[in-house]
């Protein structure tokens, strides 16, 4: 991506000085914001999902609500969630969160997989998954705090949403994005959307009297490359399991920059210990020992 | 123990026995039957099965060069918990097997606080209460025990996933399980060697399943007396002193 040669003007004739525009390419991490407030529910989202990644079809499952099914799946990435809050006042609150990988900066199911070049970060700030070194073991589910990634037990290795990296690596938006209808989507740098969605919290606390509204980036892991515009940023569970404070489980971390190096590598000292042993104070043999000359020509061990 | 288990484990014994030969020359003790052999090798083996296949699962980066044996990471992932259970299997046979020689006595307390002087090979000659098994063999045997508990729930939990049991209880099966790897893998380096090159004469005792009485009577002088009602120390002296009256006549059996 940085060294990509782009049509930007270097030098134009006949002008003194740097050309305009020069220096205005910039490398940036790439942001999904995601304003709840105007997403409708139209799914429009989750078909361009299922779409352009050339899913196979799956049955939705219908449970009373307007939500294709419970969770996402390992070819359903994206999923609209509906949810019914009561306010205080007794009226109800129909919330629509977009859940999808919300692409840490200090990815769980990173620190929690083992396998070598499974999972990669880019520059750019969008987490993907590389199946073909995926063992399979499922430890990041265990490791997302926000429970993304998800099995297929075909072929045993683990999917998510890619943030469309095909896609952004041609310069071009997310395939969600792309679909939105209502502008409830937006794609840049996380710069302009952090921008854009404080700026639109704002605008929900001033003129429609949401006090409560903010932006959803949590800092826990570092902040995330999804992040969501909310009208209640105080309580963001109520948009079906967005964890208000989301972590990594401290184990994985220690156990496996520390605990695992030095704990092989002990287990390796074992193998060496015994050689030591054999080396410096010998073996113990079944005793009377034959006498020296006789283990010569006796049938000694 | 239970005599429902003592009746089981005679019951196998003798079974196998009339499957496989157990050869026990002049001069020697039968020390594992059959079916305890038969059962040390398939834990062996499963085991190894297990602790290879894991490796691919532990530092993947480490042993790239050698997850291809089992067919790659993936394939190292979906076979390692069946080699697991079966380890786990065949052991819970040998626990039930073995539960009464390897209960923990006085003896076996004094020869741990001891164990220092007996690593040194100071002491050539066991002391005269080390049974059938000393308390060296026994405390790896619990630990192994231990182990498969360990082994058991934390990887049944690590098999069906977050999905089934939640993230909190995989993180800490992740590190359980791996610890008692380690201890285990730990404790193999030193069972290996103790019954190859470190003790002499100790190898056949898995293999053909016989030892000799000099082996018995250094190593396990408890057992020797129980099993032949001599005296260890009294018939290591009488070897000893025809050794040194008739060095070529008698050649040491072991």
């Amino acid at each position: 991506m940085t060294d990509r040669k782009t049509l930007q003007t270097e030098k134009i004739s006949g002008h003194s000085g740097p050309s305009p525009g020069l220096g205005m390419q910039r490398d940036f991490e790439v942001c999904k914001l995601v304003d709840t407030t105007t997403c409708i529910g139209c799914k429009a989202c989750e078909v361009a999902c299922v779409e352009w990644n050339d899913m196979p079809f799956g049955m939705t499952t219908f449970d009373n609500t307007y939500q294709t099914m419970p969770e996402t799946r390992w070819n359903f990435w994206n999923l609209i969630k509906f949810n019914e809050h009561q306010r205080e006042d007794g009226t109800i609150q129909w919330l629509m969160r977009k859940d999808q990988c919300m692409h840490c900066a200090d990815p769980g199911c990173m620190a929690a997989c083992p396998a070598d070049g499974a999972i990669v970060k880019y520059t750019n700030g969008i987490v993907d998954f590389n199946q073909e070194n995926c063992i399979g073991c499922e430890f990041c589910v265990s490791g997302c705090p926000f429970n993304i990634p998800r099995f297929n037990p075909g072929t045993k290795k683990v999917y998510k949403c890619t943030l469309c990296s095909d896609r952004v690596g041609e310069g071009l938006e997310p395939a969600c994005i792309k679909a939105c209808p209502t502008g409830c989507l937006k794609f840049g740098s996380k710069d302009d959307m952090k921008f854009i969605a404080n700026e639109r919290a704002r605008q929900l606390k001033e003129n429609f009297g949401m006090e409560n509204a903010g932006v959803y980036d949590p800092q826990s892991v570092g902040g995330t490359h999804v992040i969501y515009v909310l009208h209640d940023a105080t309580d963001p569970e109520r948009y079906g399991g967005l964890p208000k404070n989301p972590t990594i489980p401290w184990s994985y971390t220690v156990w496996k920059w520390l605990f695992k190096p030095v704990l092989g590598a002990f287990a390796l000292f074992g193998g060496l210990g015994v050689l030591m042993h054999y080396v410096s104070v010998g073996p113990r043999r079944p005793q009377p020992e034959p006498p020296e000359k006789e283990a010569a020509n006796g049938n000694g061990d | 123990m239970g005599t429902a288990i003592d009746r089981f484990d005679e019951k196998a014994r003798q079974t196998f026995d009339s499957i496989g030969r157990t050869e026990v020359y002049r001069g020697e003790l039968l020390r594992h039957s059959v079916y305890t052999r038969l059962l040390h090798w398939a834990v062996a083996l499963f085991f190894f099965l297990a602790l290879f296949t894991g490796f691919g699962i532990y530092l993947p980066w480490l042993f790239r060069w050698f997850t291809p044996v089992f067919g790659g990471g993936a394939l190292s992932r979906i076979l390692h918990p069946y080699f697991g259970v079966a380890f786990v299997f065949f052991f819970f046979f040998q626990m039930l097997n073995w539960l009464t020689p390897m209960i923990w006595c006085d003896g076996d307390s004094k020869w741990m606080r001891n164990i220092r002087r007996i690593a040194a090979s100071q002491e050539k000659l066991e002391p005269p209460d080390t049974g059938f098994f000393n308390a060296g063999q026994k405390a790896m045997f619990w630990e192994i025990v231990a182990g498969c508990i360990v082994y058991l729930i934390t990887g049944i939990i690590l098999w069906a996933g977050a999905r089934s049991f939640g993230a909190t209880a995989v993180a800490i099966s992740y590190v359980l399980h791996d610890l008692s790897a380690i201890i285990m893998l730990g404790g193999i380096f030193i069972h290996i060697y103790l019954s190859t090159i470190g003790e002499p004469g100790t190898f056949q005792a898995m293999t053909r399943g016989a030892v000799s009485e000099a082996w018995a009577w250094t190593f396990h002088p408890a057992w020797y007396k129980k099993v032949t009602g001599r005296d260890p120390r009294e018939d290591y002296e009488k070897a000893r002193q025809q050794q040194n009256t008739t060095p070529k006549a008698n050649s040491n059996p072991n």
